[in-house]
């Protein structure tokens, strides 16, 4: 196909196409209400909202970046960010190969994902046995 | 915490296994928030499936390939996100797979019957592919015939997967005039659970999804009137279109170049399928996540209905009263989400009076 023949297919401009981004930051607004008023957290899987290209750019550009960016490097990496609106977090998902597999808004004081786990503490406490064991042994070796 | 290394990989819980190969507690939350999020599940689920998951035991799956182009494996292999779909499909047992299995002739039979023996009423036999009735010679695996196989292999099966639209509807060796005589999973077995996950393949977190629900609930998913888990086919692409919009405010695209297609307008009048197409495609997206057809221009062809080869053309607008197409979207625009199953429920009402008057086709060049 020579160049000019190429059809510009361009869907990314306009106004907003599914008309999803102004509720969703409304319902983003009430669940920061309800952490205010009762202390319960809210998770909204972006996936499960139909949103034209460009429209999840969108809500993430008006959420901004706030003062907390984390990095988790579990079964690939995950960024976990607290918005310019403290209590609101983007908790964003990726497999090996860099792709995005989910993302969600969490509205809570600290998402959950980045708390220690009781089972990895509990495995951290015996490996840490372990080596402490090791390097007593280590030491009653070399006296 | 400890782990019994005595424990054969067969005894451990899903929950051991990922510990013993070094996966931190904290990975496995972040597997089951993507799994939530695949099976469309509320966010609140994502405790709920860690503890099911934790606790869950790995299953013998038999899979057997009848008529079919391989392009159902294909979709769940050639699938890289490493770290959802492989970590299910490594749990799982796969003890028959005769594309993917080292084994060969009596080798690999042998291993089928040993899986059906030993397992026995607990296996899940996953099917892609129809199954010919013509002749039994269309279609044969170490010299038996697809349906012998079949019979055989569903009998001690706790639930049976039919992957793909072959293995679910007949597909497209069923379409007109089906030369083989081929039939559905369904058509063929009636004293089983049989779960339909069709596409033409299907989405692969679809599959491995289907595959998730049964480990996490030890259930089979609640399912539509055509054997669909309603978790992936309970909307259709209609529903969840991202051009909706522009269908509701009668906006169309009339042909594959013009200002509308440009501006990404509905590709109703360009044949699209999605007003009557139950599938998980416009949320779920292809390729990882990256898009869906829609998304790239091209009207939904239906590939997850019956019969949607012998539809009546990919690019010939669904059949609609002879009423303006415009003046049908504004009034169900009213209804907003109703709309969707309005049209539904109108396409297949008056699909046949429809078909005669029709005259809306808008690039026949294509069909020629
Ligand atoms: S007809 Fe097709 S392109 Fe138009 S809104 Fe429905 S699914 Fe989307
Ligand atoms: S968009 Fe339609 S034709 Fe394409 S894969 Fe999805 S259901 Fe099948």
């Amino acid at each position: 196909m020579s160049s000019s023949t190429v059809v510009p297919f361009n869907i990314q401009n306009g106004d907003e196409m599914t008309q999803n981004v102004k509720p969703l930051l409304h319902e983003i607004k009430h669940a920061l209400d309800s952490l205010i008023e009762t202390g319960k957290s809210t998770i909204i899987d972006l996936r499960s909202i139909p949103l034209a290209p460009g429209e999840e750019d969108k809500i993430l550009n008006t959420l901004g970046q706030g003062e907390v960016k984390a990095q988790l490097n579990a079964l690939g990496l995950s960024e976990v960010n607290e918005t310019q609106y403290a209590g609101v977090w983007t908790v964003t998902h990726y497999n090996d190969e860099d792709q995005i597999i989910s993302r969600f808004i969490e509205v809570t004081t600290m998402p959950e994902i980045l708390c220690s786990q009781t089972e990895d503490i509990m495995a951290a406490y015996s490996r840490l046995a372990i080596t402490l064991d090791d390097i007593v042994e280590d030491n009653l070796e070399t006296n | 915490m400890t782990i019994n290394k005595d424990k054969s990989r067969f005894d451990m819980t899903l929950g051991e296994t990922l510990r013993s190969q070094g996966i931190s507690r904290r990975s496995f939350l972040k597997f089951c928030a993507a799994t939530a999020s695949m099976m469309a599940m509320s966010p609140a689920m994502i405790p709920k499936i860690a503890h099911a998951l934790e606790s869950a035991r790995r299953p013998s799956v038999i899979w057997l390939s009848f008529q079919e182009c391989t392009g159902c494996t294909e979709s769940l292999t050639r699938a890289h996100t490493a770290t959802i779909e492989s970590l299910i499909f490594d749990y799982i047992s796969l003890d028959y797979h005769h594309t993917l299995m080292a084994a060969s002739g009596h080798g690999a039979e042998d291993a089928r019957k040993a899986a059906m023996e030993e397992n026995f009423g607990k296996y899940l036999l996953v099917v892609d592919g129809s199954i010919p009735m013509g002749n039994p010679g269309y279609s044969t695996i170490a010299g038996i015939s697809n349906y012998d196989m079949l019979m055989e292999t569903a009998k001690g099966a706790a639930a049976i997967i039919a992957v793909g639209t072959c293995a679910t509807y007949g597909g497209i060796p069923h379409a007109n005039p089906n030369p083989t005589g081929a039939v559905s999973v369904g058509e063929l077995i009636k004293d089983k659970p049989i779960i339909n996950v069709p596409g033409c393949p299907p989405i692969p977190v679809v599959i491995t999804g289907v595959l998730t629900h049964f480990l996490t609930f030890g259930t089979i998913p609640e399912l539509d009137h055509i054997g669909r888990p309603k978790v992936f086919y309970g909307q259709s692409i209609h529903d969840r279109c991202y051009r909706r919009p522009f269908y509701d405010k009668g906006l169309f695209a009339e042909t594959f170049d013009d200002e509308g297609a440009r501006k990404g307008w509905c590709l109703y009048k360009l044949g699209c399928k999605g007003p009557t197409t139950y599938n998980a495609c416009a949320t779920t997206k292809w390729n990882n996540g990256t898009s869906f057809p829609i998304e790239s221009g091209h009207p939904c062809l239906g590939c997850s209905e019956p019969d949607f080869w012998d539809g009546g053309g990919f690019y010939k607008a669904l059949s609609m009263p002879t009423e303006n197409i415009t003046k049908t979207a504004i009034y169900t625009a009213a209804g907003a989400v109703a709309a969707g199953v309005a049209l539904g429920a109108m396409n297949k009402s008056k699909k046949n009076s429809a078909t005669k008057a029709h005259n809306k086709t808008t690039i026949d060049d294509l069909e020629k």
